[in-house]
């Protein structure tokens, strides 16, 4: 285990370092200069000059580059453009929590929702239950979140005041379940496929025959012999979903008026913000390698044969 | 002697193709059959036929008893406490029918406990034997071990001791040493043979290989597209065979004597796939005997000496009588 994390650990420095680098190159070869931004439509030149001095965007973009990871080794990822005088680290860090919760519970209802309607639609293939699943999860592939999101809004937020519209304020959850409920709607469906490719796989398996020649009685065989197999390839894929979702989820964010990360990237995106968006995507790209880490970490845990 | 196994009329249909075609066996107590036949012959279908571990999609026509009572008419609740205490298994592929992500302790406990009623560490112990007796060593703590840390020869080992674990009064073993090295071939037969021998179990041994067949059963039935074409006791069998087909299946046998392994090279060709025609021998395409008549009437089983049948309308045995 010593040996697997010494590997992997400076791997996944080198990938966050380019992460860094292609996120501040990026940002700063796009067309628009957000010192225009900052000082309005109708500033003279002089003060686009003097707030280009001030944000140091008169120097070499080598230098740039070289302040901006002196800062970052210094745990400093610079101040917003935007924001006045607010540094990066501590916006992204407020805005954090949210974006947690609302990856968290993202990840569950792929997870609630998808596989036991997976382990159902395989049970009796062909069957109704299998048929209604395939449908349902067709349309769930295919329906882009942000109209889902918009949908749920108008029929369960605005028509029944189920829920709150739009914000975030106590009690949280009752505005996590709707834009949650979103996020994880698309990889429902598509855990529901799979699941049910899986299990119907591990149904016709060999060693799923041999635990029937052995007498166990389907309950077992399902549950024991079959789920394991199943699951197993399916932890990976929603640990990186987790890390993905952490890093904010831009649309639906946008969609619920959730203050996330996403919502910050977004709007940092409409400034102009580069030590917002930098910061932004370096945070992202940190969740998905370590979830990453952490996910194949939990594979060689369940599956002794990666275990070496 | 007393029957543990008879199968009457046993047809197996999927929804193109007919697999099994009226086949007919019986196994005594203690008895080793085998059941020999090229790939699609409907030999691995009837075994699990017999286990009812065919898909829903398969039709099984025919009866089924064992000891006595109606396998076809078993509840799951039934099915369950048959399979594994009196009759059970051991499978072709080793690598692929232990669980890789279970214990090998956990796969071998799982029905001492469940059938033999026996607690944890009652079952640990009892499992530690039975790897002991198929010849693991140190068997306590190979019993924490997961199937990938065991050789194909070893893992067969594992399933032979899973299947002898409650001493069924039946084990069918489908090819169990086709996906193993030549040389452990033998080893895995053999302790099949050490086992069946000690406890009285009835065995049937399916494959494809006649040499195997023969060096480990009493007797034997070749089948040939869903159907049996001859049986009878193995000697007789090996000494005078009287269908064209077992004929080829005996020269295909590997000799120690220098020859190439062979396959049927008296009869080249693959066995009719789907919809054999009836009214016809299914192997007249392929025999070198074939006559007009094969080719308009079906041959049916009929006594070809003491105590063979076959299904030939020249069987070989009468030509060599006369
Ligand atoms: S019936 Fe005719 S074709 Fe069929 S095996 Fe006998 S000799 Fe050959």
């Amino acid at each position: 285990m010593t040996r697997f994390l010494l590997r992997r650990i400076p791997q996944a420095v080198i990938v966050l370092f380019g992460v860094v680098t292609l996120a501040f190159v990026l940002t700063h070869v796009v067309p628009g200069d957000p010192a225009r931004l900052i000082a309005g439509p109708n500033a003279s030149v002089d003060t686009v000059a003097s707030i280009h001095h001030q944000l140091g965007l008169d120097r070499s973009i080598g230098y740039q580059y070289w302040r901006y990871l002196v800062g970052l080794f210094h745990g400093d990822l610079g101040t917003s453009y935007a924001l006045q005088d607010t540094p990066v680290a501590s916006a992204i860090l407020r805005a954090l929590p949210i974006s947690a919760a609302l990856a968290v519970l993202g990840v569950l209802w792929e997870a609630l929702l998808g596989i036991p309607v997976g382990i159902l639609a395989a049970y009796r293939p062909g069957k109704l239950a299998d048929r209604v699943t395939t449908l349902a999860t067709l349309v769930g592939l295919s329906a882009p979140p942000f109209w889902v999101g918009l949908l749920l809004l108008y029929v369960l937020a605005f028509k029944f005041n189920l829920f709150p519209l739009s914000g975030y304020a106590a009690p949280y959850i009752n505005y996590l379940i709707l834009p949650s409920f979103t996020l994880g709607l698309g990889g429902a469906a598509w855990y529901a496929r799979l699941t049910r490719t899986n299990m119907l796989e591990a149904l016709r398996s060999p060693y799923v025959q041999m635990a029937r020649a052995k007498g166990m009685p389907e309950r077992v065989v399902l549950l024991r012999h079959c789920l394991r197999n199943v699951l197993s390839p399916l932890l990976t894929m929603l640990g990186m979903d987790l890390g993905y979702f952490l890093g904010g989820v831009v649309v639906i964010e946008s969609v619920f008026g959730l203050p996330g990360a996403g919502k910050l990237t977004f709007d940092a995106i409409g400034t102009l913000d580069v030590p917002m968006i930098t910061g932004a995507v370096l945070f992202a790209a940190f969740f998905i390698v370590v979830m990453n880490l952490l996910v194949d970490l939990a594979y060689a845990l369940v599956d002794p044969r990666v275990r070496r | 002697m007393t029957a543990i196994l008879e199968v009457d009329d046993l047809t197996v249909d999927f929804s193109r193709t007919t697999a099994v075609r009226g086949v007919s066996l019986r196994v005594e107590a203690g008895e080793r059959v085998g059941i020999v036949g090229e790939s699609g012959s409907g030999k691995s279908v009837t075994a699990q036929a017999v286990m009812r571990l065919l898909p829903p999609t398969a039709t099984v026509g025919g009866r089924i008893r064992f000891a006595g009572q109606d396998v076809l008419g078993f509840d799951p609740a039934r099915l369950a406490a048959w399979r594994g205490a009196d009759i059970a298994m051991v499978f072709q592929d080793p690598m692929s029918s232990l669980n890789p992500l279970l214990r090998v302790g956990t796969q071998l406990t799982e029905g001492l406990r469940r059938h033999r009623g026996l607690g944890k560490a009652a079952a640990r112990a009892e499992a530690v034997r039975l790897l002991r007796t198929v010849g693991i060593d140190d068997a306590e703590r190979r019993l924490d071990d997961y199937p990938h840390a065991f050789s194909g020869g070893m893992r067969q080992r594992v399933c032979i001791a899973i299947a002898a674990a409650c001493t069924p009064k039946l084990i069918i073993a489908d090819e169990p040493t086709t996906a193993l090295d030549v040389t452990v071939q033998a080893q895995v037969l053999d302790l099949l043979d050490e086992l069946t021998e000690r406890h009285d179990t009835a065995t049937v041994l399916v494959s494809h290989d006649l040499g195997v067949i023969s060096s480990f059963c009493d007797r034997i039935m070749v089948m040939y597209a869903g159907q049996v074409v001859e049986a009878g006791p193995t000697d007789d069998i090996v000494a005078a065979p009287a269908h064209p087909y077992t004929r080829a299946l005996l020269d295909s046998i590997p000799r120690l004597d220098g020859d190439l392994p062979r396959r049927l090279p008296t009869v080249p060709g693959s066995p009719p796939f789907g919809n054999v025609p009836t009214g016809s021998c299914a192997f007249a395409d392929r025999c070198p005997h074939a006559q007009d008549r094969c080719r308009t009437e079906a041959p049916t089983m009929a006594p070809v000496g003491p105590n063979t049948t076959a299904a030939c309308h020249f069987p070989l045995t009468e030509g060599a009588r006369t």
